[in-house]
């Protein structure tokens, strides 16, 4: 333990006593739900200061793991040791910038079991914060396991009338990539004497175990990011998800995929990320193709945007094993500007749930008659997500496709087509959604956008274009710790 | 800096003040007012500009403006390169602009999203300006998406309409295609050189540095094969963007979108971006034979097959845009024999004539109450005098009036005549097949103006009385623009000949276009034989009268052609059956294996033997297990024997071993 205040526990902790303070408020008077509500956004307000304070004082220059806490646990290599480096200090901010949004987008559609709900996002925050700081393998599966329990309850209480089905489905995918992990973890224990995550990473596993403990994360990873063909659950979740659920699931619990194959796979077993890489490559572009073609025949907008995010984070994962600064800058790069365009998508789409509580995309058209500023910030999202330069989702598809380009020209040839496909699937749902004309008899009334709704989306929007023109802060920030994975891997994987 | 920094970014200004006004209750006067004067202002430091670079011999400038992107090797920035090529092309998108601007303001009047219409124009100007200046590729690419992406704006523009938004959408998705193969290409270019900058690029291909063999699909390629792949891939990217054919589809449809953006974008600006590029880029086109070879052929193509399916249609937009298409055509036969200083020409040339021929085209439809089937106009002569005229002009200047041998001549006439000469002394593959083809387009395109012509302001009185009634000459603030787009198309052939491809092309383009030590193309279209500079004459000449013979003297002639050669008429107004073809081929396709991929491999495969598959499982296991549970003793006792046989067993062979 050092002298220094231990500002990343802090972080983590922060949401939780926010919990417990809610937990203290009784009744359901409006007062209460009042309180309630802004004991969470405060909460997760301070959170997102907090985390803007640490990201001010993180110090870029620097490769390795800042603002160390540790803590003896259970001895021998199991502690409590947190910690940040370049790539996931970046996630601590988005999961804290996302999360005041969605306290503020569940304000007044929950009506049920209020108190009950903030806590668990309240609860939820500490999870996913705690397993971007987690330094110890051990301390991460808890954090990566405990993150589940919340968005499973918050699918299967709050979300629609499938919440059983989809809650059931991704819990079982989820369970097969949790215990192969747990096994592997207790694999590395047995093999390196340590879970300390700086000490692993230093730790070279011999060739063959790396393979099978390879696999067993990746059969975690896999699930969560979505990787085709583990990606089914995803589509279902989000479609019964209340938009709050969407929207961490889209936008921050996916990218739990992702950092996990850029902390543990790349960096400790290269060579079997090497020998894999071919196999990587193929189910990403897949991917690609494969949910972009189902993207384009869905009938519901939240089924549509939920392939589209599969799709997307194909670019991630053939990013991440093209193993190039381009190609894994890149997979960071498109994780958190996904977060952002994905967020504010299910933020859209939640917006005209809540005035018509339908999602089928026949039942809209022309909404840009009525609504004018909505049309705008719904358009300025959907060419986000089809990557337009300017955006932020163009540069991250731009870096992961060049990075894979370097490394192999026919990935990049097949991946690149998702620029025509992404194009076709999204346009043609903003034809039949907010454009034509204003026919539909349900339809005539239905309000712009609320004051409060433009406080949710206009200052996504803003990131959405700043980051696309001057991505600078976040590329400058993830540099060095970028250079150093790569560098790493390939003094051990010889191209 | 502030100057540059001015023309560009004035128009993004203008746009915002109009579209976040046009929210916030700005009248409609005051965004057009602002959008306008902005323009203009832009529109006048630009010919400052081109007069400054171009003729007072200033040096090409580089203006950093800012951080964009810096990824270990690859790096690459916001900044202005400002050169004589640059220079046309704000002149070219900075002078039309700004008159579709003005012109907007009359055409637009009556319409209730005008401040939405003016923060688009202003917002493509600014994306239009970005491409021209851009001094990386990626800023091209930058500026490239954004015209795409507001002309989906633009041609969607009356969102009410069905036809509008479908012809948006595939606008947006035809030129995503060819965006696809420009994002190849642009990886190609950072894999051969290191950099996408354009002056890092251009110093490596002229040395010969690139720096490793490119290994594409399958192929290692060596340095002049990887060109030539580079190359195709970017040109593919201009094939879309310039409706070449067989990415051309979009462009008819894309009509639909309100007439002054049909000028601005479908004719004069967004449309050359792609001509633009291919200029832009002309260090490394300049090594890349085979792929010059197949943009001459591609651009031959084009121009013949727009010509052909023009001869027949109906719709005076879409007439037009196909002329668009086959001048586009022209341009790139031009670009891939190496004569850049007349493609760049015949672009700027075009520019205002073509823009001339739409907005005279907007005023017609604006007199006729929105008809735009050239069956329902006739004798309209009389009633719009001016517009008539200035049609007269932009139709003199499209098909290339003027006097071979002299300098008698419209802008047309000397830009196009020096494309299709350069054909003819061309070198490469496609540059003989080319030429031809490019004579025949030009009697085609004859024909077709002339038909306009007649159709629309000739012969009988086919609109309603209804319509007639309401028939009057556009307000000046349409005609204006009109007159000086008309004498654009008069007289910048005239003056502008010896600098683009003339006399003065050293001192002019100062190094802006390259061109390699054994080409001399630009020097020899100054020696053509006779009979190739008369041709082209004598073929508007007889298209003029074809037409006339047509459509004026006999006008039965048209209608039993086309029973006649019913096979080839309705070939011809059926666009070659393009539509229909890529309907079959890829959007219905698309939903087949859209609903495959979904309803097979995610409902039955993926899930069925997934997570669906083991829940029942379990439940199947499960219900056996709880059949097991009988309750009689005996069998119980009856499995523990079993059990405890087969374990002595296997301990026995065990110790045996």
């Amino acid at each position: 333990m050092t002298d220094k205040w231990p500002i990343l526990s802090t972080l983590t902790f922060l949401p939780l006593f926010g919990a417990l303070l809610i937990l203290q408020i009784k009744g359901n008077s409006k007062k209460a739900r009042y309180d309630i509500r802004n004991i969470a956004f405060l909460t997760t307000f301070f959170v997102f200061i907090l985390s803007l304070i640490i990201l001010a004082d993180f110090n870029v220059e620097l490769a390795g793991f800042q603002m160390e806490d540790k803590i003896d646990w259970f001895g021998n290599g199991i502690s409590y040791h947190m910690g940040i480096d370049g790539i996931s200090v970046l996630f601590v901010v988005l999961c804290a910038f996302l999360m005041p949004f969605c306290i503020l987008a569940s304000w007044e559609t929950i009506k049920e079991q209020l108190k009950e709900y903030m806590i668990a996002f309240l609860i939820l925050e500490t999870m996913i914060i705690g397993v971007f700081c987690a330094l110890n393998a051990f301390l991460f599966y808890v954090f990566f396991e405990g993150s589940l329990i919340p968005i499973f309850i918050i699918i299967g209480v709050w979300g629609g009338k499938g919440r059983v089905y989809a809650s059931l489905k991704f819990f079982l995918y989820t369970l097969l990539g949790s215990l192969l992990m747990l096994i592997a973890i207790m694999a590395m224990y047995w093999q390196a004497r340590t879970l300390d995550i700086p000490a692993l990473l230093n730790h070279t596993f011999p060739p063959h175990m790396q393979t099978w403990l390879f696999l067993a994360f990746l059969a975690s990873f896999a699930v969560k990011i979505p990787m085709w063909p583990v990606h089914t659950w995803l589509p279902d979740a989000h479609v019964e998800a209340p938009t709050a659920g969407s929207v961490i699931l889209a936008g921050v619990l996916l990218k739990l995929g992702g950092y996990g194959l850029l902390r543990f796979s790349l960096p400790m077993f290269p060579l079997a990320s090497a020998e894999f890489t071919p196999l990587i490559f193929v189910f990403s572009s897949v991917a690609i193709l494969y949910a972009s073609f189902v993207a384009f025949v869905q009938t519901d907008i939240k089924k549509l945007i939920a392939y589209s995010s599969i799709a997307h984070m194909g670019y991630v994962t053939m990013g991440i094993f093209s193993a190039n600064m381009q190609g894994v800058e890149g997979a960071v790069f498109q994780m958190l500007s996904h977060g952002i365009i994905s967020g504010a998508l299910f933020l859209c789409v939640g917006v005209i749930y809540d005035r018509m509580h339908t999602r089928e995309i026949v039942a809209f058209g022309g909404l840009v008659n009525n609504m004018p500023k909505y049309a705008s910030v719904f358009l300025v999202c959907t060419i986000a997500n089809i990557g337009l330069p300017g955006t932020s989702g163009f540069l991250g598809e731009f870096l992961t496709l060049i990075g894979v380009f370097r490394v192999k020209s026919w990935v990049a040839v097949i991946a690149t087509t998702g620029v025509i496909l992404s194009a076709t699937y999204a346009l043609y749902l903003c034809r039949r959604v907010i454009f034509g004309a204003l026919d539909k008899e349900k339809l005539q009334d239905i309000l712009d956008l609320s004051l409060r709704e433009k406080f949710i989306l206009y200052p996504m929007v803003v990131l959405i274009v700043f980051f696309g023109i001057y991505p600078s802060p976040i590329l400058d920030v993830v540099r060095c710790t970028v250079e150093a994975l790569v560098r790493n891997y390939h003094e051990i994987v010889l191209i | 800096m502030l100057f540059y920094g001015a023309i560009v970014f004035l128009p993004l200004l203008g746009s915002l003040i109009a579209g976040l006004g046009g929210y916030y209750g700005i009248s409609t006067r005051v965004s057009e007012f602002v959008t306008c004067i902005f323009m203009v202002t832009v529109a006048a430091l630009s010919w400052i500009a081109f007069f400054a670079i171009g003729f007072q011999g200033i040096k090409s400038l580089r203006i950093p403006i800012m951080q964009w992107v810096t990824s270990s090797d690859l790096t690459f920035n916001w900044a202005f390169r400002i050169d004589t090529l640059t220079a046309v092309m704000l002149v070219v998108v900075s002078t039309v602009s700004a008159l579709v601007h003005i012109y907007s303001i009359g055409y637009m009047r009556h319409d209730s999203g005008c401040s939405r219409f003016f923060a688009y124009l202003s917002l493509f100007t600014f994306m239009m300006l970005m491409l021209v200046t851009a001094n990386n590729l990626l800023q091209v690419f930058f500026g490239w998406e954004g015209v795409g992406f507001v002309s989906y704006l633009l041609i969607g523009f009356w969102y009410q309409r069905l036809s509008a938004n479908r012809a948006a959408m595939k606008a947006f998705i035809i030129n995503r295609i060819g965006d696809f193969s420009f994002l190849l290409g642009i990886f190609g270019i950072f894999m051969l050189f290191d950099s996408v900058d354009f002056d890092v690029l251009f110093l490596k291909v002229a040395l010969g540095q690139t720096t490793q063999k490119l290994h594409f699909l399958n192929w290692d390629l060596d340095q002049q094969n990887a060109l030539n792949i580079v190359c195709l891939l970017l040109f593919v990217g201009a094939m879309g963007k310039s409706a070449q054919f067989l990415l051309h589809t979009w462009l008819p449809d894309a009509m639909e979108g309100p007439t002054p953006v049909s000028a601005l974008i479908h004719a004069a600006t967004m449309v050359t971006a792609g001509v633009f590029m291919v200029a832009r880029m002309s260090p490394i086109f300049e090594f890349a034979l085979t792929a010059c070879g197949v943009i001459t052929f591609i651009g031959a193509t084009t121009a013949f097959f727009a010509a052909t399916v023009g001869l027949v249609q109906n719709d005076i937009k879409r007439v037009i845009a196909y002329s668009t298409c086959s001048q586009l055509g022209y341009m790139f036969v031009a670009l891939g024999v190496g004569a850049y200083g007349a493609s760049v020409f015949h672009l700027f040339t075009h520019a205002f004539f073509k823009a001339l021929l739409f907005l005279g085209a907007g005023s017609v439809i604006h007199a006729v109450s929105g008809e735009q089937d050239m069956r329902r106009m006739g004798g309209l002569r009389k009633y719009v005098p001016m517009t008539y005229w200035m049609m007269i002009i932009g139709t003199l200047a499209l098909t290339g009036v003027g006097i071979p041998g002299t300098l008698i001549g419209t802008s047309g006439f000397f830009s196009k005549d020096a494309i299709i000469e350069s054909a003819f002394v061309g070198s490469n593959v496609a540059s003989e097949y080319a030429f031809w083809l490019l004579v025949i387009t030009a009697f085609l395109t004859s024909f077709y103006s002339w038909r306009l012509i007649f159709m629309v302001f000739h012969g009988k009185i086919r609109a309603t009385a209804d319509i007639m009634h309401h028939v009057c000459e556009s307000p000046p603030v349409m005609l204006v623009p009109l007159l000086l787009l008309a004498a654009g198309a008069l007289f910048i052939g005239i003056v502008f000949q010896p600098f683009f491809f003339g006399k003065a092309y050293h001192h002019f383009w100062n190094d802006a276009l390259f061109t390699a030590v054994d080409n001399n193309i630009m020097e020899a279209i100054h020696h053509v034989p006779l009979w190739v500079e008369w041709l082209p004459f004598f073929l508007i000449t007889i298209g003029f009268f074809m037409a006339f013979l047509f459509y004026i003297l006999i006008p039965s002639i048209p209608e039993r052609l086309s029973t006649t050669f019913s096979t080839i008429y309705k070939f011809l107004l059926n666009k070659w059956y393009f539509d229909e073809l890529y309907n079959l081929l890829f959007v219905r396709t698309t939903f087949a294996i859209g609903n495959f991929f979904w309803k097979i491999g995610d409902g039955k495969i993926i899930d069925g033997f997934g997570p669906n598959g083991v829940a029942a499982w379990i439940i199947g296991i499960t219900n056996k297990v709880v059949r097991m549970q009988t309750g009689y003793l005996y069998h119980y006792v009856f499995v523990m024997m079993i059990g405890i046989t087969g374990l002595v067993t296997w301990m026995m062979i065990r110790s045996l071993n």
